[in-house]
């Protein structure tokens, strides 16, 4: 059987599960969590923690010495050109065109700008970048940010931090169904291994998770346990799972039994 | 047998203990300090809750244990501390976080309206569900670095030097205990620093007995009552080694946190803001490591008055009585472990 590998704006991936590396109880557990989870991207923020000076650079040295591929974010922006600034330092500072991509629109949700979202990816992919946008599961959006140069989705599971799961499957579904061939990457919202193995059910292409592994009692178990869910998840999607009945169905034949419930009556 | 002299550089709370128990073994003790005064580091900016059970949530056992005897040495030994317990609260909208927190800690209990209203009335309506850490204690770092250092110039076998650069400090000791905190990445590169910002507000509408946190899936925060009106707001926590620098984004979710807790300080004056860098390693584990004759005392992250006097504790026993000090003298964690 060929290797299932996953895309990337031309880079190949084995693992479907991204993590993000920030609140764990200490670089340390982090490292080992990585470890656990085998994931061959991360993501890190570089919003706050570069300070004026860039001041930044130690914690960005051990994340880089972590060995895999650096998915930048812009957590924490809420303008555009916040977004910008805070990709182009980015690019910088982990040498990667990659860039994920948020701006956020309301401080209870967290939800994305969708409006701002769209603008900064247009201008962001103009000057080269690859971006990963989060965005929610709005169809119309996720058309318009293909069109601003986007290869690749995430749509939010829930809030983020929440760990509430897939709020709404059903737009995820109609997500899918539009954009066959686009990656998809569920980002935020999910709490339990289980959340993450329904997703991948669902035909979405790869996980990004922070919270529910970083505020885990054991972050590094909890790191291994999605990985096997977001595995187990990729593989029913792929074995096409039976559709559900409403009658029992035997799973032995009945045919040829010495005593039917027709002859005891 | 001649006393053996030390040299402490860093007057900070780590230096500050290490120096008094050095003294209190009968050492020469030359503390050396490049500031004009003693804890005008990051010991200025502390919140000083000497809360070990609390700091469970995030921290590993060996941070719960060495706090403990802390804990003992702030009451009895240095008594600057108030053990009047802690209290852990959370809004109604972050509960699940307040159950996330018991279960990451012990030695509490969790508490319904009636008795966060008697233990601290100014809270009363404000909030049904609470988790108290009756053991815990508090204490104000200003007040505790004096204590010690009073301590100390009341001791001959102790000299103060201070505006003083310990690299010209020339004359042989047996001992130089570096605790120089973030300023010694010269000599420990694997030391990073953790940027943390805070306030003090001035009111006297509100009443606190013991340091409130509030729990938020974010910025937890912390609430530190210094007495007279005073109470210091804790703190941010950013991977990055920028000191001075107080932005709007930490002022606005330390003083959001505080108006949360009690919209009167929404009235109250700002005193004091100020951003210091916390000395940390990789595990946030602090360090006794031991370089010929000198022993770093290092990387005590955001629990700096809570580890101090149990670290300082061991380095005499390493110096003086050759101990191993397993738990803390190793690198590695496994090694630790095996220790």
């Amino acid at each position: 059987m060929a290797q299932d590998t996953l895309s990337l704006y031309g880079v190949s991936m084995l693992s479907r599960l991204i993590v993000g590396t920030a609140q764990y109880p200490s670089p340390a557990i982090l490292a080992a969590a990585i470890l656990s989870g085998q994931p061959e991207i991360v993501t890190v923020s570089l919003r706050r923690e570069s300070g004026a000076s860039r001041a930044g650079e130690d914690f960005w040295a051990l994340i880089r010495e972590l060995g895999v591929r650096v998915l930048p974010n812009t957590a924490g922006c809420r303008t555009v050109k916040e977004a910008v600034t805070t990709a182009e330092m980015a690019r910088e500072v982990f040498d990667t065109r990659w860039i994920k991509l948020e701006v956020i629109g309301e401080e209870d949700t967290l939800q994305p700008d969708v409006f701002g979202l769209v603008e900064a990816a247009q201008i962001l992919a103009r000057d080269g970048f690859q971006v990963f946008p989060y965005t929610t599961e709005d169809l119309v959006v996720a058309e318009k940010l293909l069109s601003a140069g986007c290869e690749v989705l995430m749509p939010w599971g829930a809030p983020i931090g929440t760990g509430r799961g897939l709020n709404n499957p059903y737009g995820l579904r109609a997500l899918r169904a539009h954009f066959p061939a686009t990656p998809l990457i569920v980002d935020a919202g999910l709490g339990a291994p289980s959340h993450a193995a329904a997703a991948m059910e669902l035909g979405v292409d790869a996980i990004l998770l922070n919270t529910a592994i970083a505020k885990a009692g054991d972050p590094v178990a909890m790191a291994r346990a999605f990985a096997l869910a977001v595995e187990a998840g990729r593989l029913g999607f792929l074995a096409d799972p039976m559709q559900p009945r409403d009658m029992a169905s035997p799973s032995t034949p009945v045919i040829g039994r010495a005593f039917s419930d027709a002859q005891r009556a | 047998m001649k006393p053996l002299r030390i040299r402490v550089i860093g007057a900070g709370v780590a230096g500050l203990t290490a120096a008094l128990e050095f003294a209190r073994a009968g050492c020469f003790v030359e503390l050396v300090e490049r500031r004009e005064g003693p804890g005008l580091g990051c010991s200025f900016l502390a919140g000083g809750m000497i809360a070990p059970w609390c700091e469970a949530e995030s921290a590993e056992p060996l941070v719960v244990d060495l706090g403990i005897e802390s804990l003992n040495y702030w009451t009895q030994i240095v008594p600057v501390a108030l053990k009047r317990g802690s209290l852990v609260i959370a809004p109604a909208r972050d509960r699940p976080e307040l159950t996330r927190f018991s279960r990451r800690t012990r030695e509490f209990e969790r508490i319904g309206a009636a008795r966060i209203a008697e233990l601290e009335p100014d809270l009363a309506g404000r909030f049904d569900d609470a988790l108290f850490f009756p053991r815990e204690a508090h204490l104000d770092p200003r007040a505790a670095v004096a204590a010690l250092f009073d301590r100390l110039k009341a001791m001959d076998n102790v000299a103060l030097r201070f505006g003083v650069d310990a690299a010209q400090a020339e004359d042989d000791v047996d001992w130089t205990i570096d605790c120089r905190g973030f300023d010694a990445k010269d000599a420990l590169p694997d030391l990073r620093g953790v940027k943390g910002e805070m306030l003090v507000l001035f009111t006297k509408e509100v009443r606190l007995s013991r340091p409130v946190r509030l729990i938020h899936p974010r910025n937890p925060v912390y609430i530190v009552p210094r007495g007279d009106g005073r109470f210091m707001i804790g703190a941010t926590m950013i991977e990055n080694h920028e000191a001075g620098r107080v932005t709007a984004r930490a002022m606005l979710e330390l003083l959001g946190a505080a108006y949360a807790v009690h919209p009167a300080f929404g009235e109250a004056e700002i005193v004091e803001t100020g951003a210091g860098v916390r000395p940390a390693f990789f595990d946030n584990l602090p360090r006794i490591r031991l370089d010929n004759r000198t022993i770093h005392m290092n990387g005590l992250y955001r629990h700096g008055f809570l580890l101090a006097p149990a670290l300082a504790m061991r380095a005499v026993d390493v110096a003086l009585r050759g101990a191993d000090a397993a738990e803390i003298l190793h690198e590695d964690r496994s090694e630790r472990q095996d220790a």
